[in-house]
């Protein structure tokens, strides 16, 4: 068993987050099957794709049951982006798509000045800037940190999700990947 | 707002980035993977590569290129250069790059924006446009068309870009800074971050850009001496601009 399941959602690009990985000596696969969800050491939800085409995905090969269930039993899990907006009850992304409902709240357009918001930006109360490339964001009552004042880190259990990609954050990045992964 | 990002501009060809004064002799100045984490130490918060000879025929080379980098570059970076399609996008984008840049192809056919921003999402599509006297031109500049600059932009915006890289063609080389006047324009007129191209000769230069946009792009500036990236980043910073905090990787 790898040290971490990268979830596949059917689409997009894993490489980067399993490239982080490698870097800080973990091994992982990507996967769908909800076996290895349930009993992997660390999962991580990446943050690739749309609302509505990820979360079909998730239901059709019964990775978002082993999620919620890994979720139940304490898992650690990661949420990165997509992953972590997934998370939430509900998303306006594609016309609205249901979430996990891991955590609560839900999944909104971004009203800032420029959207797409694209770059690094400091995240409190964590003092460290990270990169961002997002056009929605959450809103929760479970947000535990936030930039230039949007929820961009949600908490509750087991589930950690971030707005933003650490797996292209660079050393901030790499050094937040390393303290999750030592929580597991 | 996030923070104002520093660019490097990496042009490839045939799989080795070259530093392209003219397309005739084009200096080889190495591995595309090993620059790559080079300016991503010295803190580029991203960096484009161009396929300056993409051809139909040869797309292998360049997906090769954006697997390597991917697999060691933990930065965004921008691919662009003989993105024509679709199916050329997902090649670049499921090979680990974060983004595709478009130009005449998008130009072209416009509805290409549309599709890749509904498969993978504005933030993965920006829009290359090459300005001069009010319009837009191709073929690396030396061919005016006689659509409007400002129209393009807008248009380029509602059909879901996420970003434009705007580079002046005759600021372009010239070393004396950039056009904060079109910059300025284009920027006003749309929703999305805009990237400033084209003239920076020094730090306060790309400062001056830094204060009217998003991002600025750089070249030769960091190609003639790459160590000088950390340098040049505190050198901008003492012009008031806020870069972000570097954090050694572990």
């Amino acid at each position: 068993m790898s040290d971490v399941i990268v979830v596949d959602y059917g689409a997009g690009n894993t490489r980067s987050v399993r490239a982080a990985l490698t870097h800080l000596g973990k091994t992982s696969e990507v996967s769908s099957d909800p076996g290895k969800i349930v009993a992997a050491p660390y999962v991580v939800l990446p943050g690739v794709g749309s609302a509505r085409s990820a979360m079909a995905h998730l239901n059709a090969t019964s990775a978002a049951a082993a999620i919620r269930d890994r979720f139940d039993a304490g898992g650690p899990t990661l949420g990165i982006c997509l992953g972590m907006q997934l998370a939430l009850e509900m998303s306006e992304e594609d016309g609205g798509v249901e979430g996990l409902g891991l955590l609560s709240g839900e999944v909104v357009r971004l009203s800032a000045e420029r959207v797409p918001r694209l770059g690094w930006a400091m995240v409190e109360p964590w003092g460290e800037a990270y990169y961002f490339a997002h056009s929605f964001a959450a809103q929760s009552s479970d947000s535990i940190a936030t930039s230039d004042g949007i929820t961009v880190a949600v908490q509750r259990g087991s589930f950690l999700g971030v707005q933003f990609h650490p797996e292209k954050s660079s050393g901030a990045g790499l050094d937040f990947l390393g303290k999750c992964l030592s929580r597991a | 707002m996030p923070l104002p990002r520093l660019i490097p501009c990496l042009d490839v060809a045939n799989g080795r980035v070259v530093k392209g004064v003219s397309f005739v002799g084009l200096r080889d100045v190495g591995d595309p993977v090993e620059l790559a984490t080079f300016y991503s130490d010295g803190g580029a918060d991203e960096l484009v590569f161009l396929d300056i000879k993409a051809t139909p025929d040869d797309t292998t080379t360049m997906t090769s290129v954006v697997a390597q980098v991917a697999n060691v570059l933990e930065i965004p970076f921008t691919v662009g250069g003989g993105v024509r399609s679709v199916a050329d996008a997902s090649r670049i984008i499921e090979s680990g790059a974060d983004r595709v840049s478009l130009n005449s192809a998008a130009l072209a056919n416009p509805w290409l924006i549309t599709a890749i921003a509904d498969r993978y999402g504005s933030q993965a599509v920006v829009v290359a446009i090459d300005a001069g006297d009010g319009v837009v031109h191709t073929h690396g500049g030396r061919v005016a068309t006689t659509t409007p600059t400002l129209a393009w932009a807008i248009e380029a915006c509602e059909r879901g870009a996420g970003e434009i890289l705007l580079t002046s063609i005759r600021q372009d080389g010239q070393r004396t800074g950039f056009d904060l006047e079109l910059t300025t324009t284009v920027r006003n007129a749309v929703t999305i971050p805009v990237i400033a191209s084209g003239g920076a000769g020094c730090a306060q230069h790309v400062a001056e850009a830094l204060r009217v946009t998003d991002a600025a792009l750089i070249a030769s500036i960091v190609h003639e001496n790459p160590s000088g990236l950390p340098g040049l980043r505190r050198e901008i910073e003492s012009f008031g601009i806020q870069l972000r905090p570097i954090k050694e990787r572990p």
